[in-house]
């Protein structure tokens, strides 16, 4: 692999705050209505499946499986230019949500879909790591 | 009361230019009004209602565009849900014209996209601020990265091939190469596809689309207007819109928005998949046309690998698909979905010389916005000889 990927600070606000302070612990943090028990991710103030406020967020196990992936050889946008190939994902976790994301810490041909993986936090530009995956 | 057949496609203009440095993105906006209008034998002050979307065109960017054509339209769409716009644009003017809240709809676009080298499939990146794309943006998504998750999802479940993906970009260079206009049309073969260098895997190079200059216009009125108009009316027969996304965290990659606008446009249309003569495809990239084909119903999911081969996609084969060379062989100014309608057009007339398909009278044209694996819209037209 080339160098690292120099992530860009994702962008907080009020409803999504809970998601990166989880991500800044080394916690995978996902939400669940209390009302209907729906999990959702992204994070929201209220539940879109019932409309309730009433959110909970729990630390989700950060395991889960590759569901699809690319090995990207070209993106013109500094950070990841210079890291160029890097393995964009989705990652279905063991609670069901899949999430895009990074794979690291692998050769892009060791990948295959079903492959297990688990949740570690990269440092980004900003105040708040990102969550990528790792083979398990 | 439906609108539909009520309404028609009376102008339609693709420019001619795929790079063109020395021009503005307005100003090939109104050669292409230029254009649609003479072709139907109407004046710009016969236009009342103005449509556009654009890549570079700010939040008033179609007041801005009305400005620049010193129009004052009664009714304005400035919608934007990426590449497949303009097809969105021919519903809702239709919709207006139905209503009566105008009378004559102008949708325009135009591109410097080539000449400003802009970096459309492999420049993204960034979007850090925007809580939604916090999401997205620090993971190096790219436009075409979206698209290869779907195209590697399909792979893995179905067992479809590069090759199969391949013979979607030769398939459409065979037909650019009858399109004098189109961009690239040196033949190319399935091992040149492979061979070209990878940009996202699967997806090779000439697995995506050419960046070119370029655009086009369409004038929409009253069937019964049209016809008393330049050139034989192409009706409005159904229409569709869609959104997918990643919903709360569950995306099913392969099925698209296409099955849904495509479904109510065929219904709205009473329309068969066995009575269309073409398609119009947004081709961002193969397996666009591939994931397309299968969510709007021509063959089930999973059969879209073998449905393109054999030449049952090209010219002379069972579902001709953009005759003109698609946005992979004939013009790709950042958003293609205006030509998807423009070549709809012409075939339906019986315009196209060399690349005709004999006999069109129905043709089905599909856009798809965005990011294919992330977020996207899809809008369906189902087009008709009078």
């Amino acid at each position: 692999m080339a160098k690292e990927i120099r992530h860009p600070a994702p962008g907080a606000d009020a409803e999504t705050r809970p998601y990166w302070e989880g991500a800044a612990r080394g916690e995978l943090v996902l939400q669940r209505c209390r009302a209907c028990g729906t999990l959702q991710h992204r994070p929201r103030a209220l539940c879109v499946t019932c409309l309730s406020g009433e959110i909970e967020h729990f630390v989700a196990s950060g395991r889960g499986h590759l569901y699809t992936f690319t090995v990207t050889h070209q993106n013109q946008a500094p950070g990841f230019r210079e890291a160029c190939p890097y393995v964009l994902a989705y990652v279905e976790l063991e609670e069901g949500p899949r999430l895009l994301t990074n794979v690291v810490g692998c050769e892009p041909s060791e990948l295959r879909i079903g492959l297990p993986v688990r949740a570690e936090f990269a440092a980004t530009d900003g105040e708040f790591p990102v969550p990528v995956f790792r083979p398990a | 009361m439906s609108l539909s057949g009520k309404v028609a496609i009376a102008g339609a203009f693709e420019h001619p230019t795929r790079w063109a440095p020395e021009k503005t993105e307005l100003q090939i906006m109104a050669e292409s009004a230029r254009g649609a209008l003479a072709d139907c034998g109407l004046s710009l002050r016969d236009v009342d209602g103005l449509a556009s979307a654009g890549i570079s065109m700010g939040a008033m960017g179609i007041v801005q565009l009305a400005e620049y054509l010193n129009l004052k339209p009664r009714w304005l769409d400035g919608t934007n849900i990426g590449g497949s716009s303009f097809l969105a644009h021919v519903s809702h003017a239709a919709a207006a014209v139905h209503a009566g809240l105008c009378e004559v709809a102008l949708i325009l676009y135009g591109s410097t996209a080539a000449s400003n080298a802009l970096a459309i499939g492999t420049g993204l990146g960034g979007g850090g601020r925007d809580p939604a794309a916090a999401f997205v943006g620090p993971y190096g998504l790219t436009t075409v990265g979206s698209y290869a998750l779907v195209a590697r999802r399909h792979m893995e479940r179905y067992g479809t091939r590069s090759e199969q993906l391949a013979e979607i970009a030769v398939t459409m260079r065979r037909h650019a190469a009858l399109n004098p206009d189109a961009k690239m049309r040196r033949p190319i073969t399935v091992a040149d596809v492979l061979e070209s260098r990878m940009i996202s895997e699967p997806l090779h190079l000439l697995d995506c689309c050419i960046i070119s200059d370029g655009g086009g216009a369409l004038v929409v009125t009253r069937a019964a207007r049209a016809r008393e108009l330049r050139k034989p009316p192409v009706m409005v027969l159904g229409c569709g819109e869609a959104v997918a996304h990643q919903e709360l965290g569950a995306p099913d990659l392969l099925t698209i928005a296409a099955r849904q606008s495509g479904a109510q446009a065929l219904g709205m249309a009473g329309v068969a998949h066995a009575d269309l003569d073409l398609c119009t495809v947004y081709d961002s990239f193969t397996i666009t046309v591939l994931a397309t084909l299968e969510n709007l119903g021509f063959c089930k999911p999973g059969e879209g690998g073998s449905f393109v081969s054999g030449g049952r996609i090209g010219l002379g084969g069972e579902l001709p698909v953009n005759p003109d060379g698609g946005g992979l062989s004939s013009n790709h100014p950042g958003m293609r979905g205006i030509f998807l309608a423009i070549e709809a057009v012409r075939q339906l007339r019986g315009e196209c010389g060399p690349r005709q398909v004999e006999g069109a009278r129905l043709a089905l044209a599909h856009g798809t916005g965005g990011t294919l694996g992330v977020a996207h819209s899809g809008a369906t037209l189902v087009l008709g000889r009078d």
